[in-house]
């Protein structure tokens, strides 16, 4: 059960520090903004999809916030242990790398998740004046789960290969946003390229999950990128096994 | 029983030296002492017992388990206070004990009990719901080795544990660490000689990565002390005594110190092994009717010991 300590620590970390509340403040500031002008636009301009269409375009702003902030949630998790020297402690302890790094990923986790509840608020408030429909919101929300989770891992990749957070920071947010354009240049990449980027792209698998679409391939391409990470994650932490062997 | 087995050990970090052929043994129960210069290796010593990195060559074994092949078990068995005792800042000293409790696997019915035995060992009691950021430097420290207290590790190793502490704190974990020899074995660096010879069984001298003597402190003395030197306090004619002393058979040297005056007149004096020099120096001074105020034979200290030892290295490997 060391995953569970180590969770329960970087839960509250994140907590009696300002970096959680930070993090949240900004983000329900934004995705409020994008769902209230989202919003404004439809009963303006669109007025009959409110229903589909507002979900599309709010999901996919928030996914965008979510770009910016979660690396900022990230940066800490190894970057700070390596430059405090903590990092010391828990590899001369028995705990094992893997649990090491599920329990931060699941903190970090927990944190999106905290970040995604406290903005049911907005369709909430929607359905007292109007009706909404369940669907593309619930498989709205678990597109945006499953990104941010995909985020997270990238974000803990980085943070394990420097004690700079600001770097890690960065790094994260740089390697995130080629994910989303590498699919963005048909002229250059030709057509079968394209086949094969578009399905790289982090952002391509998301484009159903707000139209209230559950397509497999899409989850299992992001749990495994998911995967992948994590993967990093520990090779990365077990370099320290070969580094400076003969 | 040997707690702790060394065996050819070296680390490179690329090209440059971390140590290399190092080999040594602790015996169950021992306090063992590191004593070195800056960059002598003690820390990475440290290091690859506690598994942090492993050695480009060489093993060791924590009471029977291989740091290599079996470090999960290593790491159960040690408790590590590293240099610079890094901690969550942002944490209380309750909460840090009770997370690194739960890491080491004390089971939860024991947590509380031991967290409070640590707490009480380390004396935090004032201090254990603060943040560890708002501590002192000495709190701190203490924070440190109650952590590598937790768990009554069969083996402890604590990098310069006394570093940053005031003279009462000093004593206080040199008397913790002394209590815990005999049940746990000890190793600890430190750039403090007398804490060498006040809390260590043995002492291992490194120099430049190299392991250059394993001893008790008080062997590391005679062996390396070749000439008797004895320290006189006397009142008379300087000259007069210089001369009469140096005619004395196994006297072989004659040294007058500063300051010293007439009245006061301070000598240092090298006599041949095994003689009775003493006896004949105040016999002598006693016929000449010049006054006796003090004399007695002089050790090496730990800091002239670790000196010749750094400096004679290859003299010391070879006997």
């Amino acid at each position: 059960m060391s995953w569970y300590s180590i969770m329960k620590r970087e839960v509250s970390s994140y907590f009696t520090s300002l970096t959680a509340y930070i993090v949240l403040v900004i983000f329900l500031v934004i995705s409020g903004y994008f769902f209230y002008t989202n919003l404004t636009m439809f009963v303006t301009f669109v007025g009959s999809d409110v229903k589909l269409g507002l979900w599309q375009f709010t999901f996919q702003d928030m996914r965008r916030t979510m770009l910016l902030l979660l690396p900022l949630l990230t940066m800490r998790l190894f970057s700070e242990e390596k430059k405090l020297g903590t990092i010391e402690l828990l590899y001369t302890h028995p705990i094992k790398d893997l649990a090491i790094i599920m329990g931060k990923y699941l903190a970090c986790l927990f944190v999106l998740i905290v970040m995604l509840v406290l903005t049911f608020l907005y369709p909430i408030l929607l359905k007292i004046v109007y009706s909404v429909e369940l669907g593309p919101l619930i498989t709205g929300y678990l597109g945006l789960f499953l990104l941010g989770g995909a985020f997270i891992a990238c974000g803990i990749f980085v943070s394990s290969l420097t004690e700079n957070q600001i770097v890690a920071a960065m790094v994260t947010a740089g390697i995130l946003i080629l994910f989303w354009s590498i699919d963005w240049n048909e002229g250059i990449a030709g057509t079968k390229a394209m086949v094969i980027l578009h399905q790289i792209s982090l952002f391509e698998h998301f484009y159903s999950f707000p139209r209230g679409v559950i397509d497999i391939s899409n989850i299992i391409y992001y749990i495994s990128i998911t995967f992948f990470f994590l993967f990093l994650t520990l090779l990365s932490l077990e370099s320290r096994q070969w580094r400076g062997k003969k | 029983m040997n707690a702790i087995e060394v065996e050819n050990l070296s680390k490179f970090y690329g090209p440059a030296r971390g140590i290399e052929n190092v080999s040594f043994s602790v015996k169950k129960g021992e306090i063992m002492g590191f004593l070195g210069p800056n960059g002598s290796g003690k820390t990475t010593t440290m290091r690859i017992l506690t598994c942090f990195f492993p050695p480009t060559s060489g093993t060791a074994r924590i009471c029977g388990s291989d740091i290599l092949n079996d470090s999960f078990s290593v790491r159960e068995k040690i408790g590590y206070l590293p240099e610079n005792v890094p901690l969550y800042m942002d944490m209380p000293v309750f909460s840090y004990l009770n997370f690194f409790a739960e890491i080491k696997g004390v089971p939860s019915r024991m947590k509380k009990k031991k967290v409070d035995e640590v707490i009480q060992r380390c004396e935090l009691q004032s201090v254990s719901h603060r943040l560890i950021r708002k501590l002192s430097k000495g709190f701190k420290q203490r924070v440190g080795i109650a952590q590598a207290l937790l768990n009554d590790p069969e083996v402890l190793i604590l990098d310069e544990p006394t570093v940053g502490l005031d003279p009462k704190q000093i004593i206080d974990i040199r008397s913790l660490i002394k209590g815990l020899g005999g049940s746990q074995t000890v190793i600890l660096s430190t750039h403090i000689l007398p804490e060498i010879s006040m809390t260590c069984d043995r002492v291992i001298i490194m120099h430049q990565g190299k392991l250059v003597a394993v001893d008790t402190p008080s062997n590391l003395t005679k062996k390396l002390q070749q000439a008797p030197k004895i320290m006189l306090k006397a009142e008379g004619p300087v000259s007069d005594i210089t001369r009469t002393l140096s005619r004395l058979s196994g006297i072989t040297a004659i040294d007058r110190k500063e300051p010293g005056s007439e009245k006061n007149g301070f000598y240092e004096i090298e006599a041949e092994e095994n003689s009775d020099v003493i006896n004949e120096i105040a016999k002598s001074i006693y016929e000449n009717n010049w006054k006796l105020k003090e004399i007695r034979p002089v050790d090496m200290t730990l800091e002239e010991i670790f000196i010749k030892v750094v400096t004679e290295e290859e003299g010391v490997n070879n006997k």
